[in-house]
């Protein structure tokens, strides 16, 4: 279908466009950006007075499916990824079967192309049923679509078996993703600190992702293997990636949106809302965080989206299940963060566009030319959004099967900035706001 | 984020569930301690028993074992007249995977006015008080390591009637601070009568110095935490301890931070001495130190019934 995005502020922070201008799309890509002179649209989207951006790209949102389907189907949650002007999303492997096998990748992959609602990008499980003994067949699994090979939520303990798995990646070439988190000293429920305390909750100390990040880096100097730091939480953390930065180390870093704006005083009496991996920590560390992110020793924001149900969240703190829905907040998070730090809109966008795109560097293969970016003859993903407007979250409305948030405007008592109009994804009309 | 209310006072400012003590106006723990002050005589009389709580039903949900803690709550309903229900969970539904809101509500169904609750997690009792119906009120009685609020309260009860002040006060509590709801609701309840020092005394695996954060002292050696202390609070050492790597062994902790009658020299010669219980002697107390004329420990047992009727009567007495 030919598609006319008619009169917009045009933003591509990859090659700095920012100019008011149409968007013409033809069979999946933007055959023109800018001035369009004779274009015979079918369909064309008024886009007066709103901002056509490229389409958001979140490097970390769990679709529940296969094994979750109670708490979340690839309908609902891809619905909720268009909903929030994301067209390409990367989901970790800790699915059940876990994903460290070819077929259900390729299964995973048809059913997301099916649904035409957002590219799906798959990580592999580094190693066989996350167990952190015997590696996958990764080059299997990169064939099959993954794009890079991940241990989820489940720390390697054994030393040996990392070196290894980041060894083997290195030989392709792959990039590893690893939470910085030590199995030993991450177990406990909340960030260590005097909130923890009083709280009675079991402490994770800074310590936790310190030594993780420590041991981590000295193994990317012995591997040279690319590594992607996923949901760093301290300052400590930042600090320690800012260095590896400096000295040259092939890593970057993402941080969730909850990490970004929340601290561990939001726990309150035990909301178990506030029940997330990483934990919330203390304010300087959210500082630090918005800071990194600020100046690119993060790169990216994602949403950490993970739906979980009622029953998981209506028990005593310590018992719930970590996680908070996330897609349909990602744009608005990105644009409050840029505009409590004085930073521009671009910057907003950057973080969720570009930026991402430039983490999964080759691995998305030739759509790493144009993903994250609006550039004519490139791939037609757009997210058309009011910046001007504000919404309040309220989750019943949400497209997520995931209702958890802490920005659920009944507690936050606070409005999210930006709202998503209209969402295509190679050149389809993906969302539309009513 | 908002600014949640506190869910321990109705909109009044009265108290209709006991959680924590944190977040207590000082002028609620004072109208505790001296309810508990008028009930003391009715456990003098022969017929030990007030209606103030006739036709209530009390319903004792220990989701974590304790036959003295729920003994004393049991004496403490019945001698308001109340009627008393003791659910022994770990046989009952929860073994048969009921989610703690479901037995919760089952129990309401059955026209509970007040629950008793003990668990092992921090945060359940207010996860009850958050889903429970307008009219029912919830005690605490110890959630995980978070608070154990009679207990807390008791203990202000018996320092105040050995030390009538409590703005004058050295309070050294010894032991394993980190995982004890007792030592959280003493410091909090301490903090707000105005104690100017307390202590927090005991090995760094079980005082970590973030304790600070709390409003207390400190301190690693024994005989700086006791020196000229008008009040010592022991706690029990658990076993766990020893298991998870936190400790060497009960004997090293004895000779280190147990209380003897050498340490208890180093107190103020009134000192009183206190502990939650069980005691374990010879391994956080020494036998005679624990029989001793410092020692309060069987008086705080007394206090402690009748700290837990003012409770009761004074909830009881309030509406959401």
């Amino acid at each position: 279908m030919k598609i006319l995005i008619k009169g917009g502020r045009l933003i591509d922070p990859a090659s700095n466009l920012d100019r008011i201008g149409d968007v013409a799309i033809a069979n999946g890509r933007i055959v023109h950006l800018g001035d369009v002179g004779d274009f015979h649209a079918e369909r064309m989207v008024d886009a007066t007075g709103l901002i056509v951006a490229p389409g958001l790209v979140d490097l970390c949102a769990r679709l529940r499916e296969p094994g979750h389907e109670h708490e979340g189907l690839l309908e609902s949650e891809l619905a909720a990824a268009a909903a929030g002007g994301v067209t390409s999303l990367v989901c970790p492997p800790d699915t059940d079967p876990v994903l460290d096998e070819p077929g259900l990748v390729e299964m995973l992959k048809f059913r997301a192309r099916k649904l035409s609602r957002c590219r799906l990008f798959p990580l592999g499980a580094l190693t066989r049923q996350l167990s952190g003994a015997a590696l996958t067949e990764m080059a299997e699994l990169t064939e099959a679509g993954c794009i890079g090979f991940s241990q989820a939520e489940v720390p390697i303990k054994d030393t040996l078996v990392l070196s290894r798995a980041l060894q083997y990646a290195a030989t392709y070439g792959y990039t590893v993703w690893l939470r910085p988190m030590d199995a030993y000293l991450g177990g406990g429920v909340a960030a260590s600190g005097a909130v923890a305390t009083r709280l009675g909750l079991s402490g994770v100390p800074v310590s936790a992702e310190t030594v993780a990040l420590h041991t981590i880096f000295e193994l990317v100097r012995a591997t040279g293997a690319r590594v992607h730091l996923c949901r760093l939480s301290s300052a400590a953390g930042v600090e320690l990636v800012r260095a590896a930065k400096k000295e040259g180390l092939p890593v970057t870093a993402d941080v969730s949106i909850n990490s970004l704006h929340l601290s561990d005083v939001d726990i309150g009496y035990f909301d178990s809302a506030m029940r997330l991996t990483p934990p919330l920590r203390q304010g300087r560390d959210r500082d630090a965080l918005r800071a990194g992110l600020a100046d690119g020793t993060l790169d990216a924001l994602v949403s950490d989206h993970m739906p979980v149900t009622t029953d998981e969240k209506a028990v005593p703190f310590a018992e719930a299940t970590p996680g908070a829905t996330g897609l349909e907040l990602l744009l608005s998070l990105a644009m409050r963060w840029a505009q409590d730090s004085g930073l521009p809109l671009q910057r907003a966008l950057a973080v969720v566009t570009a930026e991402p795109v430039r983490v999964l560097g080759s691995a998305l293969g030739s759509l790493s030319a144009s993903a994250g970016r609006l550039v004519e003859g490139g791939v037609a993903d757009v997210c058309v959004f009011d910046a001007g407007a504000s919404w309040a979250v309220m989750p019943e409305r949400l497209a997520s099967q995931g209702k958890h948030t802490p920005f659920a405007f009944a507690s936050s008592g606070f409005e999210l900035p930006a709202r998503v109009r209209c969402t295509l994804v190679a050149g389809h009309i993906a969302f539309e706001a009513q | 984020m908002l600014s949640k209310r506190n869910p321990q006072l109705n909109k009044h400012g009265e108290l209709i569930h006991l959680l924590s003590i944190e977040g207590l106006p000082r002028a609620v723990i004072e109208q505790i301690l001296d309810t508990a002050g008028s009930f003391l005589s009715v456990n003098d009389r022969e017929v030990k028993k007030v209606p103030l709580l006739r036709g209530k039903s009390v319903f004792n949900l220990f989701f974590e074992n304790s036959t003295r803690t729920r003994t004393t709550f049991e004496i403490a309903a019945k001698r308001l007249s109340a009627d008393v229900i003791n659910l022994d969970i770990a046989r009952s539904s929860t073994a048969k995977g009921e989610t703690l809101l479901d037995t919760v509500a089952n129990l309401s169904a059955m026209h509970a006015d007040m629950f008793v609750v003990r668990h092992s997690e921090s945060g359940a009792p207010h996860l009850i008080a958050q889903h429970c119906a307008p009219h029912v009120h919830v005690v605490n009685a110890g959630d995980g390591r978070h608070a154990h609020p009679t207990q807390g309260l008791l203990d202000m009860y018996t320092i105040r009637h050995f030390k009538q002040d409590f703005r004058n006060l050295t309070v050294a509590i010894v032991g394993d601070i980190v995982h004890s709801r007792v030592a959280r609701s003493d410091i909090h309840a301490l903090n707000i009568l105005g104690v100017p020092e307390i202590r927090a005394v005991g090995p760094k695996t079980l005082v970590p110095g973030d304790l600070r954060d709390m409003g207390v002292r400190v301190c690693h050696d024994m005989a700086e935490g006791v020196k000229d202390a008008d009040v010592i609070i022991m706690l029990r050492l658990q076993n766990e301890r020893m298991n998870g790597g936190m400790l060497p062994s009960s004997g090293e902790f004895f000779k280190h931070f147990g209380l003897t009658p050498d340490k208890l020299r180093l107190a103020k010669p009134d000192a009183i001495v206190m502990h939650p219980g069980p005691i374990n002697r010879g391994v956080e107390i020494a036998s005679e130190v624990a029989d001793g004329k410092s020692s309060v420990i069987l008086p705080q047992v007394t206090f402690g019934i009748a700290v837990r009727m003012a409770v009761m009567a004074i909830l009881a007495g309030n509406e959401a």
